[in-house]
């Protein structure tokens, strides 16, 4: 069973969203992890969930940086642990240095939540080889700070690594500007690191487990860390 | 009385002298400042007088409201407590779990700092449910402004939303329904109602009665400081050209603080640590402790000079009237003290032990050594001690001008010009796409929400380990009270519980926010009476408690009052999560569409008090619509009823623009055209068939091979009928009769009038800003 870790900053308030999703839909090991903790040796999965962090006041995620889990969060990362950052986590990530770029305020200055299509750009990271490529799925954004912004040659630099793994488009997935809820350079909705084992993304996958709200799709994220995890450490349950 | 044995209170040596003219300047009245002086057989002391003031405002005495509240029908085998009891109303849905829900004002806040204004209600309702021990899963808000094409309500509108979106985003939960009104009438008074509903097991319940002497008692959460002194006094006013100076009544929220003190308090009741809890809302400690201590029967001892403050020199008379938020008062058991704080410090919270719990029934106030307090508690709760008013009443004058009105007056809507009265119907902002302002907020944090603000007429909202769900709504129409302040409540009452069924939910209770105007202008006072009458029949009629609430006097400003609006939230209970909820968006070509109605009244002749008679002839007139309340519960069972039987594709009912919009509002969730053909009576005016707003009636869809079981079904149900109207088809949306096409338009006209108006108001408006 992957074990995964859910990490309650004060603020956090998806925590217990990614909780239900992978204790109660997925049926896997869940366990909070509170921000003054330091030691992740027993997770294979660190989430870093939605919700404003230390209230955002300052700039999104720039506080929760320097709580104390987020040492451990970075050695676990630095180690090859997988790492997952939706919303204000994915704030958390690029703050921490854990992933490029940043994320500012969107361009329309209000906070946005609706369903937005999302096309899966990439099936070679821990984060989505339950995906088919080119897959266009509806997961829904909720923030006020969420537009993708860096240099052209880190932005560049994504590109060819192939570390941009989610972007907006439209249903059929065009990437267009009607599509793209924030404003975020080249429609980027989540990156991952070079070694492929961290990932922020600012649309909720937790929010669309359940078709009894809408939609499942986010469920295959959930399912391909599950698998990778499964795939690593071979347990004598299995 | 005080002990014998106690200090007689003083006034510190800088604080002013209390006068009779200092009394009038606090509020009160003459004769109440004489009565106060009688009854303690002294002068109060400054802190006493400023303590008497605000719980006798209007805002926490309800002095003129409460003899009329108590005439509602407030029991049912719903009701775990009864209204009023505590901080808000509590209804069980089964299984052991409880509802805790409550909507109230934040009015006069909103109207001169709209951000802050909005922000602190939805703070101050949501503190409200989570001091019961229940968690919030829902808020919703009911907003009134003026004119969209003002640049002061667009301001307003703004600041609300932002204000509202900023606080709920941030303290994690979704705001999942309400409705937003436009009228000249709310111009300078906008009103902002916003409910909170809650979570508990039956057997967690926090109450705010403490139980025994001796235990001591917490203030928990942020710092005291000089924000909101005086919001309940200037909450009791009217609205005037010097309230622009009262912008310092108005408290700052911090939903972060917020958060933590939910989940510091809930942690701390869950661990069984509390004893007694009450928020600070209103007149911050002194409601807080004054109606603990009456709530429990005994006397609390605090000492003010250890309450942390956010600023130095803070007085008491400061202290005990400031409305900073994020605050609560917890009485715990000196044993379980060390637990209490360290669960609080856990979340970076303060929780400073400031007094005990005493034998009496008095709240003595210490600053150091001075007793500067010494009141007892009854003779100042709501209810008990605090005076309570009936007023004089007058039918108001209007009434004879609108209800002089006869729809001949109007030229009728012809096969010419119905289409282009649907288009400006649609994007009338009453009737318009609310989008740009339910996308501001979160509506979907802690994964709950089946069905969200949008294509539905109440949102649903799951419980997560259970089959169950809620539905929930909050409405008003204010032109209809206006018009008829009896009928319009009642159809307040109607509409959300229609609502609510439309949605696949039973309804099982209300909470009311009641907004008028002055009560002692006795039209004013008339249209409150007849409006509470109202309620109370259609929540007897419907089986729906009141369970509590709000209310809001004195929404005027210098052109007058707002319209008398008596916002209703209906909380309905869904049994099978799987089945029951309900949209208002059409889903397949081919569904057969079904009016459902009181038998013989498919069509009323009625074109009273519409949205149609105000936009398109620009006259608000008339009575309020049709409304006949055994006809309304047979409606309301018949929709049950089919809904039931697992085949009803989708259920609208018939509101605001009448049938035509009604029609075209579910085309346009559902994303598919319709072909109308209705059978209209001779003598019955078009405008009436199309956008007349005669109430009890709901337009739904099955699929095509289950037309004969959903007659079957309500067959037994007297009184109720469910008229073939069309098909649900194509992408064009058609509605004839007579061999006449009245109305023609392909979905994507009707789609641009209906959602544009709010984004062209609104995002014009931003760029004028930036």
């Amino acid at each position: 069973m992957a074990r995964f870790g859910i990490v309650t900053f004060p603020g956090s308030n998806c925590d217990h969203d990614a909780y239900h999703a992978v204790k109660h839909v997925l049926g896997e090991d869940a366990t909070f992890v509170w921000h003054q903790d330091t030691d992740l040796s027993a997770l294979d999965v660190v989430v870093l969930p939605g919700g404003f962090s230390y209230g955002d006041y300052l700039r999104s995620g720039a506080i929760a940086r320097f709580s104390p889990v987020m040492d451990a969060v970075v050695d676990f990362a630095n180690a090859g642990g997988l790492v997952l950052g939706v919303c204000n986590g994915f704030q958390v990530l690029c703050e921490a240095g854990l992933l490029p770029g940043t994320l500012t305020r969107n361009n329309s200055l209000r906070f946005v939540c609706k369903p937005t299509a999302v096309r899966v750009e990439r099936i070679d990271a821990p984060f989505t080889t339950q995906y088919a490529p080119g897959q266009v799925l509806s997961l829904p954004v909720a923030h006020g700070e969420g537009r993708y912004v860096a240099d052209d040659a880190t932005l560049n630099a994504l590109e060819s690594n192939n570390q941009v793994l989610f972007r907006y488009t439209d249903a059929d997935g065009r990437m267009t500007d009607a599509a793209n809820p924030n404003g975020s350079m080249r429609n980027i909705a989540g990156i991952c690191n070079e070694a492929r084992n961290v990932l922020g993304l600012m649309p909720h996958p937790e929010r669309h487990v359940e078709l009894l709200l809408g939609s499942d799709d986010g469920r295959p994220l959930f399912e391909s860390l599950r698998a990778s995890v499964n795939d690593a450490v071979p347990t004598s349950a299995a | 009385m005080s002990d014998s044995d106690s200090p007689t209170p003083t006034s510190l040596p800088n604080a002013p002298e209390t006068t009779p003219e200092q009394a009038i300047e606090h509020g009160l009245t003459e004769e109440e400042y004489t009565w106060i002086v009688d009854h303690l057989g002294r002068t109060p002391t400054f802190v006493e007088l400023g303590i008497y003031s605000v719980m006798w405002s209007e805002h926490c005495s309800y002095k003129n409201s409460l003899a009329l509240l108590k005439t509602l029908p407030n029991e049912g085998p719903a009701l775990l407590v009864a209204a009023g009891e505590e901080n808000a109303g509590l209804v069980g849905i089964g299984e052991g779990l409880g509802v805790a829900f409550k909507v109230e004002s934040h009015n006069h806040p909103s109207a001169v700092a709209p951000y802050q204004g909005a922000a602190t209600g939805v703070g101050g309702i949501h503190r409200d449910i989570f001091t019961m021990g229940a968690r919030p899963i829902a808020a919703l808000n009911s907003l009134r402004f003026g004119s969209l094409e003002s640049d002061r309500v667009r301001y307003l509108l703004d600041g609300v939303v932002r204000g509202i979106g900023d606080y709920g985003n941030s303290f994690g939960v979704p705001t999942v329904a309400g409705d937003v009104y436009f009228d000249d009438a709310y111009e300078g008074n906008p009103l902002v109602n916003a409910m909170s509903v809650g979570l508990v097991k039956e057997d967690a319940i926090a109450s705010a009665a403490p139980q025994h002497t001796g235990s001591v008692v917490y203030i928990v959460g942020a710092s005291t400081g000089r924000d909101g002194i005086h919001g309940a006094t200037f909450a009791s006013e009217e609205i005037s050209e010097e309230s622009e100076d009262k912008r310092p009544s108005v408290q700052v929220g911090d939903p972060f603080t917020e958060k933590l003190l939910l989940e510091a308090t809930l942690e701390a009741i869950d661990v069984g640590v509390v004893e007694a809890i009450q928020d600070m809302g209103a007149a911050g400690i002194t409601s807080s402790s004054f109606e603990m201590s009456a709530s429990g029967g005994c006397g609390m001892e605090l000492h003010l000079d250890r309450v942390p403050v956010r600023e130095s020199q803070m007085t008491p008379y400061e202290i005990m009237l400031s409305e900073s938020q994020e605050r609560m008062l917890v009485v715990c058991d000196p044993d379980d003290a060390d637990q209490l704080v360290d669960v609080y410090a856990r979340w970076d919270l303060h929780a400073e032990r400031i007094g005990t719990i005493t034998d009496g029934t008095n709240v003595q106030l210490y600053w150091n050594e001075t007793l500067v307090a010494d009141l007892d508690a009854r003779h100042l709760d709501s209810g008990s001690g605090a005076p309570v008013y009936e007023r004089e009443t007058k039918r108001p004058a209007y009434l004879e001008t609108t209800r002089a009105f006869h729809p001949d007056e109007v030229a009728d809507c012809t096969p010419d010009t119905a289409t282009d009265m649907l288009h400006t119907l649609l994007a009338a902002p009453n009737i318009a796409s609310k989008r740009w302002v339910f996308e501001q907020y979160d509506t979907m944090v802690r994964t709950n929400t089946v069905v969200g603000p949008g294509p539905s007429d109440a949102a649903v909202i799951r419980i997560k380990g259970t089959d169950r769900g809620l539905a929930l709504k909050t409405d008003c129409n204010g032109r209809y009270v206006y018009l008829n302040p009896r009928k319009g409540a009642e159809i307040a009452v109607c509409e959300s519980a229609r609502n609510v069924v439309c949605a696949g939910g039973k309804p099982v209770a209300i909470t009311n926010c009641l907004n008028f105007g002055n009560p002692y202008k006795p039209e004013v006072y008339w249209t409150f009476a007849e409006a509470i009458k109202g309620m109370g029949n259609a929540c007897t009629a419907l089986g729906t408690p009141v369970t509590g609430g709000n209310v809001s006097f004195y929404n005027e400003h210098p052109d007058g009052a707002v319209y008398p609006t008596p916002t209703i939230g209906m909380v309905g209970r869904v049994d099978d999560l799987h089945t029951q909820p309900t949209t208002a968006a059409v889903q397949t070509p081919g569904d057969r569409l079904f009016l459902l109605h009181p038998d013989g009244q498919a069509y009323p002749n009625d074109i009273d008090g519409s949205e149609y008679l105000a936009t398109v002839h620009e006259q608000i007139a008339g009575d309020a619509p049709r409304l006949v309340l055994d006809e309304e519960v047979a409606v309301q069972q018949a929709m049950r009823t089919l809904i039931n039987t697992g085949t009803v594709q989708h259920a609208h009912d018939v509101s605001d623009g009448g049938l035509a919009a009604c029609l075209a509002e579910s085309a346009l969730h559902g994303n598919c055209g319709m072909d109308i053909t209705l059978s209209i009576p001779e003598d019955v005016r078009a405008d009436a068939v199309l956008f007349g707003e005669a109430q009890s009636r709901i337009v739904f869809s099955v699929a095509e091979d289950h037309e004969p079981a959903i007659q079957e079904a309500i067959q037994d149900i007297e009184g109720v009928s469910a008229t073939p109207i069309g098909t649900v088809c194509g992408n064009e949306f058609r509605i004839t009769w007579a061999g006449i096409t009245w109305v023609e338009a392909p979905l994507h006209t009707l789609r641009a009038a209906h959602e544009n108006t709010l984004p062209n108001a609104m995002n014009a408006e931003q760029r004028t800003a930036a």
